[in-house]
């Protein structure tokens, strides 16, 4: 069987058979019902719809951290270990300023 | 030139209408070009009661994504981009789905095919059990094969046509419609395999 020949013919087939463009009684009535149908989409109330359901797990986690935080065990470093090597390090310049002579 | 020009405007003016929240603008857009979206969605669905969802599905998708077409190049290139890619996409959510496999030809099939074996000239393309076979083999391909053999093959497109019907690119359409023509053959000879021997 010569494959190509039948391929040919059977390309020829669907060529002389081209399809109905018969459109169903009232299509267009029905499309136009379902977009009158279809709920109007407001990006406020996506954005708003979003954050409410976005705000319960932020709150876990917020109430997580904070008891992570209040019950975990202090460790052996001062806690004001950083506050005080910041404060040394911006007042740093300040011990070290020579007094100004005003009388010269 | 002028009845064109003020059918175009006619069109351009309801585009608008559209645009500007009139919705039922939006009707005599679908009752004219329906008749072109009904015949290319039935190139490609395999029943008549999924061939109404596809082309409702079409013209959903056209509504929503009006916003999206330029007025330098016709509506109907745009609507028609859009239904071939929503036929690929429908042809492809079936191929995922498919549960038959290749059942065995119809008696007029299989008469038309034997014709063609030992009388060439007297299978004739007009038949009917040709345009069942053609169908069938058709159904058998994959999705990107199925719809280059039918843009390039059957509706006569042109590379470039086709490419911009499929958003794919020139070379990746030369490249499936090798592929596909391939992959015709192989299901024919599938075909003529179990038939034959």
């Amino acid at each position: 069987m010569n494959l190509a020949e039948l391929e040919q013919k059977l390309v020829a087939a669907a060529r002389a058979n081209p399809p109905s463009d018969w459109v169903p009684y009232a299509f267009e009535k029905r499309i136009m019902a379902r977009l009158a149908a279809r709920p109007v989409v407001d990006d406020w109330a996506l954005w708003a719809r979003a954050l409410w359901r976005a705000a319960a797990p932020c709150a876990a986690i917020m109430l997580l951290l904070g008891a992570w935080s209040f019950f975990a065990p202090p460790r052996n470093a001062p806690a004001n270990d950083l506050s005080q090597q910041l404060e040394q390090t911006l007042l740093a310049a300040v011990d070290q300023e020579q007094p100004i002579d005003l009388t010269r | 030139m002028g009845i064109l020009h003020r059918m175009e405007r006619t069109e351009a003016e309801l585009i608008a209408a559209v645009l500007k929240g009139d919705a039922a603008s939006f009707e005599p857009l679908v009752e004219k070009y329906s008749p072109r979206i009904f015949a290319t969605v039935r190139r490609y669905a395999r029943r008549e009661g999924e061939v109404e969802d596809i082309a409702q599905d079409i013209w959903l998708k056209a509504f929503e994504r009006l916003n999206s077409f330029r007025s330098e190049a016709p509506f109907e290139h745009w609507l028609m981009r859009l239904a071939v890619r929503t036929c690929y996409d429908a042809l492809r959510a079936h191929h995922r789905n498919r549960e038959t496999t290749f059942t065995e030809l119809t008696e007029p099939e299989a008469d038309w095919l034997d014709r063609f074996v030992n009388q060439p000239d007297t299978a004739k393309e007009d038949a009917e059990a040709a345009r069942q076979l053609i169908a069938r083999v058709l159904e058998q391909l994959s999705p990107s094969a199925r719809l280059v053999i039918t843009l390039q093959e059957i509706e006569q497109r042109s590379v470039k046509e086709v490419a911009a019907l499929t958003g794919w690119s020139v070379p990746l359409v030369k490249v499936r419609a090798f592929r596909a023509r391939a992959e015709m053959r192989k299901v024919l000879a599938k075909i003529a395999k179990e038939k034959y021997l």
